[in-house]
């Protein structure tokens, strides 16, 4: 499967990183290049195979549905790049 | 001898004699970064206050009797491993400012056993990478290079490049890293140094910037393959912040280092001897596979048939994985933020990750956000995951014949820093040796065992069963002794 430069503009705006349009020729043939090594995959037979999630050979534990931490708003916004009082800052969303 | 010659066991040993404090040591360390990081760009930030500060502590508390296992040891953090209080960067602009108000466990643990921390390491852009030179803060340089030709820099390998090329010039005792494809294998390979990747689960992955969450697996870099089961027996252990890490007790890794080879059966995947692949590479290996033979150990020739997948199914797996952890990158929270007068929401978001987010970052988001779109998740994720757990059963039905299997750490030893960037793929067949524990969760090691005739360093990997490190380190000591490396970097503290 090869990629077109609308395909790939779609990818960029899924991913939501701006391509420029002198950057999408580009972006095309390098994905296309990966993908194209990517394809040899397909001869290999997986009939019945179970998809492996996960990489660990350990069961995953359920833990109790317990509040365990909170009350650090402080913390949780030290990093914003744009703090308003308790809240991060966002360009308007609601008319 | 100077205090940055020390191997991380004779250093412990040195400070508990008491030929050395912690805060000499520390300081000899630092000297050691003053000198040579402006050249070799193995840290991002160096702490060295807080360094010294903690030093100060650690010999205290030995003076009162109660040192840790890691007491006074210095030590360098790869960058993406968040560290209460000091900037963590990931390698990336998007994170230039990010300061974490929490630790994470790894480092967490190595503070609770007494280590020292110099300063954060440099590494690939979100760990994706095997040269370092996708670092937004530059390329990390190499400590080897060519006898016959000394001008050419070299890239340490990555993504843990920074923490392999201090480890190697002795700018740390030991260091943190991650591998989620190699990331710590091949760099230890192409620097001259040990470097382990556990069984997936080992170490808790809570406050480790992630990338790939089902591949992704912290473990220590060290000049000594004790070195590093020392660092690792204080870096495992059950977390409950990560619930896939594994509650099971940490055995004595350094005591397996002595156990010796005799009677191991030793596994010889046909499927790694590539095309192409360099004549001294192949003989390494043969000669690593006779000095374990001399130990006592048999060797087996056995087959890994999907291996040649490898890589093409970590090269869906692994962008798949990164798309959906990197989402949080948004601006809004953390991290940078980029508008325009008049950006709305979504231009902010796009503008901030395409300004915050290097070329292969983007590439691999681009990538991996293709293969989970809809209508191509079964033709490329799904079969991945399949391939993947082919590659797994092919490591299962070996271990049932072998106790672990030794192969050649990377096909090339380390390379100039402007080769392999001009197309990505090349670049991904760096890891072709490396990928594939990662695929199955499976521990490895990488060992210097020779030198190219370049007098560039080669490593051997030892790949063993799951939760069965001490079978890696015990084989890893072996082809380590029997080695006997001592070449040295050119560009080293105290030469």
């Amino acid at each position: 499967m090869s990629l077109d430069i609308p395909t790939v503009r779609r990818i960029a705006a899924l991913a939501r990183i701006r391509l420029e349009e002198g950057e999408l020729a580009q972006a095309q043939a390098e994905l296309n290049g990966i993908l194209g090594w990517i394809e040899q995959l397909q001869a290999v037979n997986t009939e019945g195979v179970e998809p492996m999630a996960g990489g660990g050979a350990v069961a995953l534990r359920p833990r109790p549905d317990a509040v365990t931490d909170g009350g650090i708003a402080d913390k949780i916004l030290a990093n914003a790049p744009d703090r308003q009082g308790e809240y991060f800052g966002v360009p308007k969303v609601v008319e | 001898m100077h205090p940055t010659d020390f191997t991380l066991r004779g250093a412990i040993e040195a400070l508990n004699e008491g030929i050395i404090s912690s805060v000499e040591l520390t300081q000899a360390h630092l000297d050691a970064i003053a000198a040579l990081n402006p050249r070799l760009n193995a840290y991002v930030t160096v702490t060295g206050e807080r360094a010294l500060e903690q030093a100060r502590a650690s010999d205290a508390r030995r003076r009162e009797g109660v040192a840790g296992p890691l007491e006074g040891v210095p030590l360098a953090i790869k960058d993406l491993f968040c560290t209460a209080g000091t900037l963590t960067t990931a390698g990336s602009r998007i994170l230039a400012s990010f300061t974490p108000p929490y630790e994470s466990t790894v480092s967490a643990n190595l503070l609770r056993d007494g280590a020292v921390f110099l300063g954060k390491a440099n590494l690939d852009e979100f760990a994706m990478g095997s040269s370092n030179t996708t670092s937004a803060f530059g390329p990390v340089e190499n400590p080897w290079s060519r006898a016959n030709d000394p001008d050419t820099r070299l890239v340490p390998g990555g993504s843990s490049g920074g923490s392999a090329a201090a480890v190697a010039a002795r700018l740390a005792l030991g260091a943190t890293a991650t591998d989620t494809g190699g990331s710590i294998r091949q760099p230890a390979a192409l620097c001259g140094v040990a470097g382990m990747k556990p069984t997936y689960g080992r170490c808790s992955r809570f406050g480790i910037v992630a990338f790939a969450s089902s591949l992704d697996q912290a473990g220590p870099l060290a000049r000594t393959v004790e070195d590093c089961a020392i660092l690792l027996r204080s870096m495992a252990g059950y977390d409950p912040k990560d619930s896939t890490s594994a509650d099971i007790p940490v055995p004595d890794f350094a005591a397996a280092c002595a156990r010796g080879v005799k009677g191991l059966r030793i596994g010889v995947p046909k499927e790694y001897r590539l095309d192409g692949m360099p004549a001294e590479i192949e003989a390494l290996w043969q000669q690593g596979l006779a000095w374990l033979r001399e130990q006592g150990a048999e060797t087996v020739e056995i087959s890994l048939p999907h291996t040649k997948y490898a890589l093409p199914t970590y090269y869906i797996v692994a962008p798949a994985e990164a798309s959906s952890n990197l989402a949080r990158y948004d601006g809004v929270r953390f991290g940078l933020r980029v508008t325009e007068p008049g950006s709305d929401l979504r231009d902010l978001y796009e503008r901030t990750r395409a300004t915050g987010f290097g070329t292969e970052v983007r590439r691999r988001i681009l990538i991996g956000t293709y293969v989970l779109s809809a209508g191509y998740y079964d033709a490329y994720y799904l079969k991945a995951q399949k391939i993947r757990a082919l590659i797994k059963r092919d490591f299962d039905q070996a271990f049932g014949k072998v106790d672990a299997i030794v192969t050649p750490a990377t096909p090339s030893a380390a390379f100039g820093m402007d080769e392999k960037q001009d197309d990505p793929v090349k670049m991904y067949l760096n890891d072709v040796f490396t990928v594939t524990a990662n695929l199955a969760g499976l521990p490895g090691i990488a060992v210097p065992a020779g030198l190219d005739a370049q007098g560039l360093p080669l490593g051997l990997q030892v790949i063993g069963k799951s939760f069965d490190e001490e079978t890696v380190f015990a084989v890893g000591a072996a082809i380590e002794q029997a080695a006997n490396f001592t070449a040295l970097p050119r560009l080293r503290a105290g030469a």
